[in-house]
């Protein structure tokens, strides 16, 4: 039990943060395989808990124009287009004109932009053309002719999209609640992590202790803000506003074992569909992160929604990292009394 | 229009043309580096969502190198000043104890600047509600706590004036408590000078966090060189002795350290030694290098020698604080130094399960 302190399985989040009698810890399921987009959970979490707008940019990638998750988006809807179909699906254009995606040129045009802004493209809502940025580029959208119209007509057959809607992990070792210094950020009764918004000074460094990008300070503001599981309304018994919302229960809200069960029969079920891509993330008590509280099923690698592929809390090699520090100060000392018992002169 | 064709189920990614790039880019928006520049050493190919960071680029300004440089400053000279203290070098002491109170203005400013820095910077001191092993932040809140105070008194007790120092009660009361100050600040200054290797490496930014083996080692080399560098900037010759000997153990030791740690790094090292901050590495090198070579050759005979040796070192010593803090930032702007080191360390890791089957 004592080496699962800092990284690893442990079962009981909630009393190793010194909860007694709590509740069961609850999270998220994500099953991305049916969501359909329509970003009412980015909405409903808006407007419950009463997060500012996130900038009214165009993105130029996708229908995604939220980016990422961040201060101002606890929710975050991705849009991704591929040239392939999910299982027996019928993407439904035998016969019709198709031609090739927009997509792939507007990315391109996009991306080195994103690199010109002040911090990469890690800002909500980063438009692609930032204030004293890179020029505009012509990409010929939007387009009035019909798919297929223009040249090399029939490559694209297959396609799908792939949406899927990111939140806080709630990870059992969480790099944010590890490094804030001044204890805004605690671990609940529920096993849930959450920002104490009159404790937080906004030293920024929970922002780079995350090893999913995900909490950041809030411009004007100055705290860090996330998503908290709606910890008012699980502490009334109801459920999170995002999975309230969601139409196609892509988000489903409960006891975390139970959601892992429940996953565990989707994915079989998928599989058995001819699904073969289907994968859970975040749900194995043995990754980097010791399990999240919030997992998802995805249709492909990770990183294609913009997620690390194998994250790790930063906590996991403290003792090594205070180790080497305590033999550099070590040597730094050595130095020190060195440098008076050898030279007499 | 041709009716329904058999079309191939996916188009081959090595098809010439614009159609074949774009089947290629459609991958799950699967590319090289920098979206369809041609480059001439051939990029690993790996997944990401647009081209989007995966991490978050630190919040943090160029103050925090500003403060990691003072607060390395701070703790060399404090251990200086105690040292010469007690081996009887008044003027050693006295330039130390002074460039450790400039120092501590510095850092004094930095904390400034930090706290301003901070989204809410009338809660600074909500940084001393607890005592987090886990956030070295929280660690080194309570570091500096221990260490700014001897310092500064020791500092403020040397400049005091005789006068006041042999006739007023407070005076008399500091001038007693000079030494133990000052030698408290330098039992705590190795922990100032190395905590902030684990500040930026206790996190998820691949330029810091893959550094940590060698990060506090640079950093005290680092410390130990800009304080050595102070004290023969300030201290005459034949006092400067110590000065010299801790300059240059220092400057030694950043420079192999700093080398291990870049030749050491896989694919994040590029922040290292690409642009700006390859740049600032480069003079921060040379600088300590050049610094070194006087602290031997020049620092023993000439004061001129000796001034100019200590700035080489304490400019190096800056550099290389500036040249790491980039790196890091630079690290996160990238989704490559999280994703395909990532997918290296899975496919380790399912390399290491699947051995015992075939061997």
């Amino acid at each position: 039990m004592s080496r699962n302190r800092l990284s690893g399985p442990l079962d009981d989040v909630a009393g190793d943060a010194g909860h007694v009698a709590h509740p069961p810890r609850v999270g998220f399921f994500t099953d991305t395989s049916v969501c359909i987009g329509c970003k009412a959970c980015e909405v409903a979490c808006k407007e419950w808990n009463d997060v500012p707008e996130d900038g009214l940019d165009l993105l130029g990638m996708s229908f995604d124009n939220t980016g990422m998750l961040g201060a101002n988006s606890w929710r975050h809807v991705a849009f991704v287009e591929q040239p392939r179909v999910t299982g027996r699906q019928d993407p439904g254009f035998d016969g019709l004109p198709t031609g090739t995606s927009g997509i792939p040129e507007t990315a391109g045009a996009v991306e080195p932009r994103l690199r010109e802004a002040p911090r990469g493209g890690s800002e909500l809502g980063t438009s692609p053309l930032p204030p004293g940025g890179p020029e505009p580029q012509e990409l010929g959208m939007p387009g009035f002719d019909r798919p297929g119209d223009l040249a090399d007509a029939g490559t694209r057959t297959d396609f799908r999209w792939l949406m899927a809607s990111d939140v806080c992990k709630h990870c059992t070792h969480a790099g944010c609640l590890d490094v804030c210094p001044t204890g805004a950020l605690f671990r609940t009764e529920f096993g849930t992590v959450v920002v104490q918004q009159d404790i937080c000074n906004g030293c920024g460094y929970c922002v780079s202790g995350c090893p999913y990008g995900v909490i950041d300070r809030r411009e004007h503001d100055g705290r860090a803000n996330k998503c908290t599981l709606c910890y008012d309304r699980i502490g009334d018994g109801l459920e999170p506003a995002c999975a309230k919302a969601c139409p196609t229960d892509s988000i489903q809200f409960g006891e975390l074992d139970e959601l892992r069960e429940r996953a565990d029969r989707r994915l079989a079920q998928l599989h058995d569909l001819g699904v073969g891509e289907a994968r859970l993330y975040g749900r194995d008590p043995d990754d980097g992160v010791g399990g999240d509280g919030a997992f998802f099923l995805l249709l492909d690698e990770p990183e294609v929604y913009g997620l690390p592929p194998d994250p790790q809390v930063p906590t996991r090699y403290a003792p090594s990292m205070w180790r080497r520090a305590g033999a550099a100060a070590v040597a730094f000392a050595l130095a020190g009394v060195a440098a008076f018992a050898g030279g007499r002169r | 229009m041709s009716g329904p064709q058999p079309a191939p189920a996916e188009r081959r990614s090595d098809e010439g043309g614009a159609a074949g790039r774009s089947a290629r880019m459609f991958q799950g928006i699967r590319r090289g580096r920098r979206g369809g520049e041609p480059t001439v050493v051939p990029e690993a190919e790996f997944g990401s969502y647009y081209g989007r960071p995966v991490l978050k680029a630190p919040v943090w300004e160029w103050k925090i190198a500003a403060y990691l440089f003072c607060g390395g400053l701070a703790a060399g000279s404090s251990v200086l000043a105690a040292g010469a203290d007690l081996t009887g070098r008044p003027s050693l002491r006295r330039s130390c104890r002074i460039g450790s109170l400039g120092a501590l203005g510095a850092l004094g400013a930095s904390l400034y600047f930090l706290v301003s820095d901070l989204g809410r910077p009338e809660r600074f001191h909500h940084m001393l509600r607890v005592l987090k092993p886990t956030s070295p932040m929280s660690v080194g809140t309570w570091i500096l706590s221990a260490f700014g105070p001897g310092a500064a008194a020791a500092a403020v007790a040397e400049l005091l004036p005789a006068r006041v120092r042999r006739r007023r009660l407070a005076g008399r009361l500091l001038d007693r408590l000079a030494r133990p100050l000052g030698i408290s600040a330098a039992a705590t200054a190795p922990a100032v000078a190395s905590y902030t290797a684990v500040l930026l490496s206790h996190t998820a930014v691949p330029g810091w966090s893959e550094v940590r083996d060698e990060l506090p080692f640079v950093f005290v080399g680092s410390a130990a060189a800009s304080g050595g560098g102070l004290g023969m900037l300030c201290a005459p010759v034949a006092e400067a002795g110590p000065a010299r000997v801790f300059a240059a153990v220092g400057a030694a030791g950043e420079i192999v350290a700093s080398r291990v740690m870049e030749h050491r790094l896989g694919l994040v090292g590029e922040v290292y030694r690409e642009g700006h901050v390859a740049t600032l590495r480069r003079a921060s090198e040379s600088l300590t290098a050049a610094g070194l070579l006087g602290t031997v050759l020049l620092a023993p005979r000439s004061r001129a020698g000796a001034a100019a040796s200590g700035l080489a070192l304490l400019t190096g010593s800056a550099l290389q604080r500036f040249g790491v803090f980039e790196a890091g930032v630079a690290s996160t702007k990238d989704p490559k130094y999280v994703v395909v080191a990532q997918r290296e360390r899975l496919d380790a890791r399912a390399g290491r399960v699947r051995s015992p089957k075939s061997g």
